[in-house]
C-alpha cells in the first residue's frame, strides 16, 4: 500500500477545500437557511407534523442529504476532471499507485469534504428547530456511506465528462431531481400507490429513509434495504471504477 | 531500491502503439536503455518520441510489447518500475495555485517516499528555485516552471530521469546550466532519457543517440561511433578572389562554390580510402585558383539526422 501517495492525494485535494473554504461552506448554509424560512417556517407552519414529527424537523435529515449528495458528487468530479483537464494526471498515472489507492486519495478528500459540510448544516439547523438524534452511529453511518458513494459516483462523472457542461449535466439533470423526488421534503407514504411505487426505483429513497430513521425512527422503508442499497451502490460505483482503471477508459490512451 | 548494477536500465521488446483513432504511432521498437548513460532521442515533430516515453511511464497503453524498468515489468511489477522513473513531460502542466514547495513535496508522495525536507531544499536550491519556493506556480516565468517540472520530477531520487524535450522555451543561459545538471546527475549515476529537437543538445550531451522517424527508430549509436560512421567532412576554401566562371572540372569533382563565389566547398567522406582531397587541391592549383586559407568540418548530427530522415 502505497500510503505515502493516497496522504499527498488527500492533502492536496483538502487543500482546495481550505482555499475555497468560504464558499465552500457559505453556500450550503446559506440555502440551508433559506430553506428553513422558507419550509420550516413560513410554509412549514401551516404544515401538520408528519408522522408525528414536526415538519421543520423532519426535513432536517433531506436537506442535509440533498446538500450532501450534490456537494460529493461535484466535489469528486471537479476533483479529477480538472486535472485531466489541465493534463497535470500525468502525474498521477505515472505514479506507483494502484487505482484503489488513487480512488481512496480522490475519493476519501471528496467525502470528508461533504461530511464537514454536512455536519455544518446539522448545527445550523439545530438553532432553527428542536433536534434529536436517536441514533447517532447511525446517523454517522448513513452520513459517511452517502458521502462516499456519491463521491465515487462524481469521480466517475469527472472522468466520463469530457467538457465543463457535462459535468454540470448529471448533477443538475439527475442528481438534483432524484434528490427533491427521493423524500426530502415529504415522506413518500403521503404519495399515491403509484408513485409510492415508482419512487422505490430512486436510490435517494433509500439514502433518506435510513438517515431519517436514525434521526426520528421513522422510516418510509425498513432500514436494512437501506443500508443494503448503499451497500450495493457503493459496490457497483466500486466495480465501474475499477473497469475504468483496467481499460483506461478516458485516463489512458 | 533496484539494484542499478544492473547493465540495462530500461528494456524495450516489440514495444507498438496503436492509437485509439486507429493511428500507429510507433511501429515495433526495440531498444535497450543502459544503466547511468545518457540517451537522446532525436526526431521531428510526430515521430512519436512522446508516445514511447508516455508507454513506458504508464501514461498511454501500449498496444504490444514487452518493457522492463530494471528488470521490472511495467505491467506486472508496476510500482517497483514507475518507483525508479522521474518524468518531465513535454507540456508545461503545473497546478496553478500550488506553491512551489507543496508540489514538488506533493510529488514526492505520489511517489512513495516519506516527507522529506531536507531534500527538497537542496533539489530546489540546484535548481535555482529556492527564494521562490513558497510561490504560485502560476507567478512564475515559464523557464521557471520547466524547472519546478524537473525538480518534481527528481522529488523522489529517481534512478532514472526521462527529459522531454527540456529545454523547449528556455534561454540559452539557463539551457547551459541545465546541460550542467543533467551531467551532475548522470555522474551521481541516474540514467537520462531526454528528448530533442536541438541537435547541439544531442551532441553536447548524449552518450547514445537514437533515431526516430514516423514512428520507426531508425538508428541506434554511440554518439561518437554516429558522428563518425556517417561523419562526412566539409574541406573549405577560402577564395583571394571571387571566382566568376563556372569550372567544369571542378562541378565533375563535385566542389561546390559559396558565399559569391569567394568559397569552394568540398564534401567527402572520411571512411573512404580515396577521399579526393589530393584530386581537389592538384586542380585548384591547375586551373590557377588561389586561396587565402583552407579548412576542413565535420558535418553535425543535424546533417545526419537531416539525411537520415530524408532517406525514408
Ligand atoms: N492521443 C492521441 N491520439 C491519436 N494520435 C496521437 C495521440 N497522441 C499522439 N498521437 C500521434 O502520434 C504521433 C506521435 O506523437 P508524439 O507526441 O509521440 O510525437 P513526438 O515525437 O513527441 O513529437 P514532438 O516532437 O512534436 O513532440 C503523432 O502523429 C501524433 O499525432
Ligand atoms: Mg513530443
Amino acid at each position: 500500500m502505497n500510503f505515502y501517495a493516497v496522504a499527498a492525494i488527500y492533502k492536496f485535494e483538502m487543500a482546495r477545500t481550505y482555499r475555497t473554504l468560504g464558499q465552500s461552506i457559505a453556500s450550503p448554509v446559506l440555502s440551508t437557511v433559506l430553506y428553513f424560512v422558507v419550509f420550516g417556517s413560513a410554509i412549514g407552519s401551516r404544515i401538520s407534523d408528519i408522522d408525528g414529527i414536526n415538519y421543520g424537523a423532519f426535513i432536517v435529515p433531506g436537506l442535509i442529504m440533498l446538500t450532501v449528495l450534490a456537494q460529493s458528487v461535484s466535489n469528486a468530479s471537479f476533483g479529477i476532471y480538472f486535472p485531466r483537464f489541465a493534463g497535470t494526471i500525468y502525474e498521477v498515472l505515472s505514479a506507483p499507485m494502484s487505482f484503489i489507492e488513487i480512488v481512496m486519495g480522490y475519493v476519501g478528500a471528496a467525502a470528508s469534504k461533504s461530511i464537514i459540510i454536512g455536519l455544518i448544516i446539522l448545527a445550523t439547523a439545530s438553532f432553527f428547530v428542536p433536534l434529536e438524534i436517536r441514533h447517532p452511529v447511525w446517523m454517522i453511518t448513513f452520513l459517511v456511506l452517502t458521502s462516499v458513494t456519491f463521491s465515487l459516483l462524481g469521480f466517475i462523472i469527472g472522468i466520463w465528462a469530457d467538457g465543463f457542461e457535462k459535468l454540470q449535466l448529471i448533477p443538475l439533470l439527475v442528481i438534483t431531481p432524484l434528490a427533491f423526488l427521493g423524500g426530502s421534503f415529504y415522506s413518500i407514504n403521503m404519495l399515491p400507490p403509484i408513485w409510492q411505487k415508482i419512487s422505490l426505483a430512486n436510490p435517494v429513497v433509500y439514502l433518506i429513509s435510513g438517515f431519517r430513521w436514525s434521526f426520528f425512527e421513522q422510516s418510509d422503508v425498513r432500514l436494512s434495504v437501506s443500508i443494503g442499497m448503499v451497500l450495493f451502490f457503493l459496490v457497483a460505483g466500486f466495480a465501474l471504477t475499477a473497469w475504468i482503471f483496467k481499460t483506461g477508459y478516458r485516463l489512458r490512451n | 531500491m533496484v539494484n542499478t548494477e544492473t547493465k540495462t536500465a530500461i528494456s524495450i521488446k516489440g514495444l507498438e502503439k496503436v492509437y485509439p483513432d486507429g493511428f500507429r504511432a510507433l511501429h515495433p521498437t526495440h531498444l535497450d536503455i543502459r544503466s547511468g548513460e545518457i540517451f537522446a532521442l532525436l526526431g521531428p515533430n510526430g515521430a512519436g518520441k512522446t508516445t514511447l516515453i508516455n508507454a513506458v511511464c504508464g501514461i498511454v497503453n501500449v498496444t504490444a510489447g514487452d518493457i522492463e524498468v530494471y528488470g521490472n515489468n511495467i505491467t506486472t511489477q508496476y510500482r517497483k518500475a514507475r518507483s525508479c522513473i522521474g518524468l518531465v513531460p513535454q507540456e508545461l502542466t503545473t497546478d496553478a495555485f500550488e506553491t512551489v514547495w507543496n508540489t514538488v513535496s506533493f510529488s514526492r508522495g505520489l511517489f512513495g517516499k516519506p516527507a522529506n525536507a531536507g531534500f527538497i531544499e537542496t533539489t530546489l536550491k540546484r535548481l535555482s528555485l529556492w527564494d521562490k519556493k513558497d510561490q504560485q506556480i502560476r507567478m512564475l516565468s515559464g523557464g521557471m516552471k520547466r524547472r519546478v517540472m524537473i525538480a518534481k520530477a527528481l522529488s523522489h531520487e529517481p534512478q532514472i530521469l526521462f527529459l522531454d524535450e527540456p529545454t523547449a522555451g528556455v534561454d540559452v543561459e539557463l539551457r547551459k546550466s541545465m546541460w550542467d545538471q543533467v551531467h551532475e546527475l548522470r555522474s551521481m549515476g541516474v540514467t537520462i532519457i531526454l528528448t530533442t529537437h536541438y541537435i547541439e543538445e544531442a551532441e553536447e550531451m548524449a552518450d547514445r543517440v537514437g533515431v526516430i522517424n514516423k514512428g520507426e527508430l531508425m538508428l541506434v549509436e554511440d554518439k561518437k561511433t554516429l558522428m563518425k560512421k556517417l561523419g562526412k567532412k566539409e574541406l573549405v576554401f577560402d577564395l583571394h578572389q571571387p571566382l566568376t566562371d563556372e569550372h567544369e572540372e571542378l562541378t565533375a569533382m563535385k566542389v561546390h562554390s559559396a558565399a559569391d563565389g569567394l568559397q569552394l566547398i568540398y564534401t567527402y567522406d572520411t571512411l573512404k580510402e580515396n577521399n579526393g582531397v589530393a584530386d581537389v587541391l592538384d586542380c585548384l592549383n591547375r586551373l590557377h585558383i588561389r586561396y587565402r586559407d583552407l579548412s576542413t568540418r565535420q558535418t553535425s548530427l543535424e546533417e545526419i539526422f537531416v539525411s537520415l530522415v530524408n532517406k525514408k
